[in-house]
């Protein structure tokens, strides 16, 4: 995402982890390509290439409902034109949500489960999809998008556990969207019934927005964490199909209660399928081994409707 | 800061809807539970918008209050946050609005 303005049509690049192969992910699209390019000057349109006389940068967005884009400074030019309104109607996320339709809807033909991986950051993502690599991939083949700002991290570690992996680095973006995964995924190839997981960015609060065409938003809510983090992120608990309380190895050194933090998961989201695991000692592993068996059993069904 | 990301596809959506004339208003509807703050809306909404058709528009945002009808006993009851419950004490309900995050309309330029 650029960071001058915040489109998306800078920063992103992709990396396939397996062949080096890297490129830029024009995520959103430039604003329709009128007289806002980014070329190799380096964003310079933030600093004053479209300036005018009258403008000037200015305090914005105090006013909870209305914003200017840009104030004119008392000039008054709209005095000779006439005003016409256009009905949309639309979702803003219209867009990411048609390139989401058009990404389940060739993993389903591809009888391939993809599921969205989402947490604060330092849940154990990572950790925990190095101990499913370990345990599953003589199972079934096993693919991975890994989402993050900066570094590929991540996804040297998911390569060294054995699963082939595209790199995803935001740059600025605090979440994945579904141009990236349609990106990703023509490069990964993930197989015919495969098991995907898309590793977002950590973060509890964007990736609850946008849909990225995934079977199912899996969060991992830890025992480091608060019991009320799904009460103060309810947006991201409400979205899941599941919830992956993860560190339970740690709970004799900790004041945490469980039963609390379950009571707290339910309240947001009466119908999501807890499982309690430790990544790291492979404890309760089997429960959520037995869920994806069960999502791919689902998946495989659809495909023959 | 998803807003960012939802304020460049307010402006890709209007400068298309636009087709070619000057944008002056952006009504857009945000619902109380939609997980965007009209205020990251509106903070983000100038400099996204420079350099494009949309730049002189001013953006109306409409915020919806939530509202939900009980499914155990069938009042309408407002939901200002997630965790609401309807005054007859179940969580069983159906969110009737208060998720919306549209672009309603534009309002354009026409050369007189």
């Amino acid at each position: 995402m650029c960071t001058s303005c915040g489109c998306q049509g800078q920063g992103t690049t992709m990396t396939n982890l397996q062949t080096g192969a890297r490129a830029e992910i024009a995520a959103l699209p430039e604003h329709d390509g009128v007289a806002h390019s980014h070329g190799s000057h380096g964003h310079g349109h933030f600093h004053g290439e479209h300036h005018h006389a009258d403008d000037e940068h200015h305090a914005h967005g105090h006013d909870h409902s209305h914003a200017h884009a840009r104030d004119r400074g008392g000039h008054d030019h709209a005095h000779e034109h006439s005003h016409h309104r256009v009905d949309l109607e639309t979702r803003i996320l219209a867009k990411n949500d048609a390139i989401a339709a058009k990404c389940r809807a060739w993993l389903a033909g591809r009888e391939i489960v993809a599921l969205n991986l989402v947490s604060s950051p330092g849940a154990g993502k990572t950790t925990l999809l190095e101990r499913v690599i370990a345990d599953l991939s003589g199972e079934l083949p096993l693919f991975v998008i890994e989402g993050d700002q900066a570094t590929s991290n991540d996804g040297e570690r998911i390569r060294a556990a054995g699963a082939p992996v595209v790199q995803v680095n935001t740059g600025t973006g605090c979440h994945l969207d579904a141009e990236m995964i349609a990106r990703a995924l023509s490069e990964l190839k993930p197989s015919v019934g495969s098991l995907l997981f898309i590793e977002n960015v950590g973060n509890l609060v964007c990736p609850a927005l946008f849909d990225l065409g995934e079977h199912a938003k899996a969060v991992i809510f830890s025992t480091t964490e608060g019991e009320d983090k799904p009460l103060k992120y309810p947006h991201m608990f409400s979205a899941a199909k599941l919830v992956i309380f993860n560190k339970i190895d740690l709970l004799p050194h900790l004041d945490f209660s469980v039963e609390r933090a379950r009571e707290n998961i339910l309240r947001v989201n009466p119908d999501v399928e807890i499982v309690e695991v430790s990544a790291k000692t492979g404890a309760g592993m089997q429960t959520l081994y037995d869920w994806i068996r069960a999502q791919r059993t689902a998946v495989k069904e659809q495909a023959l409707v | 800061m998803h807003e960012l990301s939802i304020v460049c596809s307010i402006v890709e959506l209007a400068s298309q809807a636009a087709e070619g004339r000057s944008v002056r208003r952006v009504t857009i509807e945000i619902g109380t539970l939609s997980g965007v703050e009209p205020e990251a809306v509106a903070f983000c909404f100038p400099e996204v918008a420079r350099g494009t058709p949309v730049e002189d528009a001013t953006l109306d945002i409409r915020e919806i209050d939530a509202k939900a009808r009980c499914e155990v006993c069938g009042a309408e009851f407002p939901t200002p946050d997630m965790l609401s419950a309807c005054p007859c004490g179940s969580r069983q309900f159906q969110r009737l609005r208060g998720e919306e995050l549209n672009i309603k309309s534009i309002e354009v330029e026409e050369a007189a």
